[in-house]
């Protein structure tokens, strides 16, 4: 599998999710840049977690016009895969990758704990190796994460099954109390219309093995290696 | 020519720091704070000479950049 | 502006009427400003360490493990496979009482440059913190500021939080203790020290621009002669971690080559400092130009730019040939890089600016004859053995257990470290709420284990004896995970100096501390002295923070505290005679703040903490966890709460009191949890060993359970356990 991770000033989950994703295509990714223009043919695209410009104005805003973001997009708008994690995500949603915001946290506090979700949409390349409905633990590592949009978005979101990961209970129930920033609807993570983007604020790729404290992560990462090695 | 652009929530979308700034507001004593909104104030000093140009660049700064339009309006402010 | 040194000024720079006179004589001349403001950055406490250092020097600092002891921008250690750690802890009291946001998070940042400076990767933060009394005032706005500040900028540079420790005491009302420790990986190869040499070599300025941070002691001397005092009034340090991410990756990047030649953080007086402490290292002149200084704010005096203490900026010595190829890769992380002057053979320390000279000073007077005071002490005054049985018992343990558990000195710290990031880097193999913290070096099976202690109460009845337990609990705490203890940082916190009796807990807990640290093979390679925390008279505990590191050689051997299944036997390791002075117990149960703290047999921990490390490694031990404040039964509660599992007690025939035995702070001692299969051989081994072993019960149900008795349900338990932080920050 040929992937690219893109580097901005401030990213710190670089290394970790080029950690996740050699371990399971057994190939390192390219690192990329924030100030390259172009992208070399590539099977897997990832924005990573971190504080590129150390979050300072709005997470992700800066990042989000960085020179590489209109190869980026160009590669989303063609297939290729693209995966934001954390701070990926809110970078996506800053250059329109993916539609709402994500907000300061409602308890106001950055929260790193693991969390649980479950897997809601599982036909995109990214879930095919979880169960519909499946409860996964991940840990959360943020202070805006808060996803929000408008009514008409989120019903669109919700009618069009583009919700990718909810935060539940350990039995899967999706409530308030299960809610650790105040998502609307428990969101953690959604895709796109084409279902090859999927933008999530929890880390697959801190928990790939068992000495970590658990491995739920590492499916994402094996199922995007299997899929893309067929290609 | 200075321009001062305020940045806040537009209404509707929730303020989780506005609330906390009310309650705190409350805890010292201040009756009657209905609602607390906050939101950022930004100074730019630009070189351009027109108004008109200037507020132009100033919007698309804005709209580019400096505001999030799903959740933040702006206003600008030029000052000679 | 030409200004003449007055004795207030003098005095408002922190120089005594006779260190002034030293300076007259030295330079045959009277200062000017600039001169005399440099002069009171290097020989105050911070930088001189004038009060402590014929007693640091006492200190044991050398051993097979260590490569860079005390000296250095951090402690350098060997861990085997050409790598070494490179850690140190450092206070930033002070600042964090003034603005608590801004003050932690820049002694985050100073801690972790200490660190990088040297060519480490940082892979682990850790904290001592202290507050005052929970229903004190400012308490709980300063939690909230320190916690935010130590989250906010750690979190930004991507550099785990893993573990730390946690005070409440009316001692910290008017003088809380931020203490930051930081550690870091490296190659053998590639450390760098900040020695200057060669003549003519450039000095190079890279990171942050300067501004009017932190500008101290002269504040009110300027203002008089300024009549811009409002604007030039100094500001608080405020830090940016963005900027330090940079900053860490581009001298990363540059030490991979070989353009370095000594290099020097720019902390505290940072231009000044830095520069004088590289030339002195190399027994060098150094010549710098403030033109060449990138500054943040226009019409900057000399004065300022060499006393301000502005970020995350650092000062090299490079090789000519190399420097431009070092420019690139400053600029391509978007950093300042500036040329500001260079070596030279004058042993002369020279700044230059708007074409005039503004300082000339002799580099070794600077730096080697700052005064250094043999400051008269006075012993703590022996305090008297309490027995257990002037000490009544409980009648209802499971309330007292409750309220140990779920009371500001045990009560979970989560609402703390859940605003740290501890999982960044991917290497977090045990996360905080264990005895040590466990990182695992990246691309190998090695852990680094690490633990903040000390405990301010014993140290405040007893010095020696509390001086040696800091050493001994951070001892236990990595021998607790199966790690073998490397070597210890510092942070000896304590009021003014210049009385006999604080010199003379001082004293006592240096003493404790080289004593044990010589026993335990745990040399000090780094740290800091903060003195004269105190308020209006009123000293702080004296509390020497100890930040210790070990190794695993294999991070799949290792223990934590939670219980793991049913039937597991728990075995009390070590001799348990029911110690009570100075304990939780005594305090908060039973009102009882007099007697002496637990002696600490310094043989029996070094038999006991190898014994539990051994069978660790051998795969003996299902869970193991140290034995200290709250004791026994408190241990055994916070085991059950890790592991959402209960336990059958029942008190052996030789006990003693209960309430000693189940309360007791004796030391040396740990809980280790065997399975029915492996008990034996854990037995026998320790008959071999001589090390004490009893057993206590084992792992069981739901409930806490004594005698048939229920104590407390673990559910219970935990919610006691976990509220009271949330609900205090909330209250």
């Amino acid at each position: 599998m040929k992937s690219c991770v893109i580097v901005f000033p401030g990213s710190n989950c670089d290394r970790d999710v080029a950690v996740a994703i050699e371990a399971s295509s057994g190939t390192a990714p390219l690192m990329v840049w924030h100030g390259e223009t172009a992208l070399p043919a590539c099977d897997l695209i990832v924005l990573p977690g971190g504080f590129s410009y150390g979050d300072y104005l709005r997470s992700g805003a800066m990042a989000a016009r960085a020179p590489i973001m209109r190869a980026v997009l160009a590669k989303a708008a063609s297939g290729t895969p693209v995966l934001g994690l954390c701070n990926g995500f809110q970078i996506m949603t800053e250059a329109g990758m993916l539609p709402g915001a994500l907000m300061r946290n409602a308890g106001l506090k950055f929260i790193c704990r693991d969390v649980f979700l479950k897997v809601e949409n599982t036909d995109n390349i990214f879930n095919r190796r979880y169960a519909s409905g499946q409860v996964v633990r991940f840990p959360i590592s943020h202070h805006d994460g808060n996803y929000f949009t408008d009514a008409a978005t989120l019903d669109r979101l919700e009618s069009t099954g583009r919700i990718a990961f909810r935060y539940c209970a350990p039995d899967g129930a999706v409530n308030a109390s299960a809610n650790p920033n105040g998502s609307l609807n428990n969101i953690a993570g959604i895709l796109n219309a084409a279902g090859n983007v999927l933008g999530m604020m929890p880390h697959p790729e801190r928990l790939i093995a068992p000495e970590l404290g658990g491995s739920d992560g590492r499916a994402m990462f094996d199922a995007l290696a299997s899929l893309l090695q067929c290609a | 020519m200075k321009a001062r652009i305020h940045i806040t929530l537009k209404k509707g979308v929730l303020d989780p720091q506005g609330k906390a700034i009310a309650n705190a507001l409350s805890h010292l004593g201040f009756d009657g704070v209905e609602e607390v909104r906050q939101g950022k104030y930004i100074e730019i000093d630009l070189a351009d000479g027109d108004k008109a140009q200037a507020r132009a660049k100033l919007d698309a700064m804005c709209a580019q950049l400096l505001a999030n339009t799903v959740i933040e309006n702006y206003t600008v402010e030029l000052q000679a | 502006m030409r200004v003449s040194v007055t004795p207030e000024i003098v005095a408002a720079h922190g120089l005594k009427p006779d260190e002034y006179a030293h300076i007259l004589r030295v330079l045959n001349r009277e200062p000017n400003l600039t001169e005399l403001g440099i002069f009171s950055a290097m020989w105050n406490e911070h930088c001189s360490y004038k009060s402590s250092r014929v007693w640091l020097r006492t200190m044991p600092t050398t051993g097979p493990q260590v490569v860079c002891g005390p000296g250095e921008n951090a402690g350098v250690v060997d861990i085997g496979d050409g790598q070494v750690a490179i850690f140190k802890m450092e206070s930033h009291n002070h600042p964090s009482f003034i603005e608590p946001y801004q003050g932690a998070a820049t002694g985050v940042g100073g801690i972790m440059r200490d660190v990088f400076t040297m060519g480490a990767r940082p892979v682990a933060n850790l904290n001592a913190l202290r507050f005052g009394a929970p229903d004190h005032a400012r308490t709980r706005h300063l939690v909230y500021g320190v916690v935010a500040g130590i989250g906010g900028y750690g979190n930004c540079i991507g550099v785990p939080t893993v573990g730390g420790e946690v005070n409440f005491d009316a001692g910290y009302n008017g003088n809380i203790l931020v203490n930051a420790m930081c550690i870091g990986i490296a190659d053998a190869s590639k450390v760098f020290y900040s020695t200057a040499s060669g003549i003519g070599n450039p000095v190079v300025y890279v990171g942050s621009k300067t501004g009017r941070d932190g500008i101290h002691g002269a504040s009110m001397a300027s203002a008089e002669f300024d009549e811009n005092s409002e604007e030039k009034r100094p500001t608080v340090q405020v830090g940016d971690p963005f900027t330090e991410k940079l900053l860490l990756e581009a001298c990363l990047e540059l030490m991979a080559g070989d353009a370095v030649i000594a290099i020097q953080d720019m902390g505290a007086a940072g231009l000044t400092c830095s520069a004088v402490e590289m030339a002195s290292k190399g027994g060098l002149g150094l010549l710098l130009d403030l033109d060449k200084v990138p500054c943040r704010e226009a019409g900057m005096t000399a004065y300022e730019m060499m006393l301000s203490e502005s970020q995350e900026r650092m000062l090299m010595v490079l090789h000519p040939d190399r420097t431009d190829a070092a420019r690139a890769i400053f600029e391509r992380w978007e950093l300042d890089f500036a040329i500001v002057g260079e070596t030279t053979d004058t042993g002369r320390f020279i700044i230059r600016h708007q074409g005039e000279t503004v300082a000339d000073l002799p580099v070794d007077v600077l730096a080697e004859q700052a005064p250094v005071y043999q400051r008269p002490w006075t012993p703590t005054p022996p305090a008297p053995y309490l027995p257990a049985k002037e000490i009544p018992d409980t009648d209802d343990l499971g309330a007292t257990l409750a309220r140990l558990m779920g009371g500001p000195h045990l009560a979970s710290r989560r609402w703390i470290w859940e605003q740290y990031d501890h999982m960044v880097m991917g290497d977090t193999i045990q996360r905080p709420g264990g005895d040590a913290a466990v990182v695992r070096v990246h691309n190998s099976r090695k852990g680094i284990a690490a633990t903040t202690d000390v405990t301010p109460r014993y140290c405040a009845a007893a010095p020696k004896e509390g001086g040696k337990q800091a050493i001994a609990e951070a001892f236990r705490n990595l021998c607790a995970v199966g790690a073998k203890p490397l070597a210890v940082t510092d942070c000896l916190n304590f009021g003014n100096p210049e009385r006999p009796e604080i010199m003379g807990q001082f004293v006592g807990c240096i003493e404790g501390i080289s004593e044990a640290c010589i026993a335990l093979d745990m040399p000090i390679v780094s740290g800091n002295v903060s003195l004269y925390n105190e308020t209006s008279g009123v000293a702080i505990p004296p509390t020497p923070a100890i930040g210790a590191i070990g190794l695993l050689a294999d991070v799949d051997k290792m223990a934590t505290v939670a219980f793991k299944q049913d039937g597991d036997e728990i075995f009390v390791i070590g001799e348990t005679q029911g110690h009570l002075g100075q304990s939780l117990y005594a305090r908060e149960i039973a009102g009882r703040k007099d007697g002496a703290p637990p002696p600490v047999d310094l043989a029996a921990e070094r038999r006991n903490g190898d014994f539990i490390r051994s069978q660790i490694i051998a795969g003996n031990v299902a869970a193991a966890h140290d034995i200290s404040d709250g004791g026994l039964l408190v241990a055994i509660a916070e085991m059950a709460l890790a592991g959402g599992l209960g336990c059958m007690l029942s008190l052996p025939r030789n006990a003693g009191p209960r309430h000693g035995f189940l309360f007791g702070e004796d030391q040396a001692r740990y809980i280790a949890c065997v399975s029915p299969q492996k008990a034996q051989a854990m037995i026998a081994a320790a008959q071999e060993k001589n090390v004490p072993v009893t057993r206590f019960g084992s792992v069981a149900g739901r409930d806490i359970v004594l005698d048939g008795k229920l104590v407390h349900s673990v559910a219970g338990l935990r919610s006691a356990h976990e509220n009271w932080f949330p609900a205090y920050m909330e209250g």
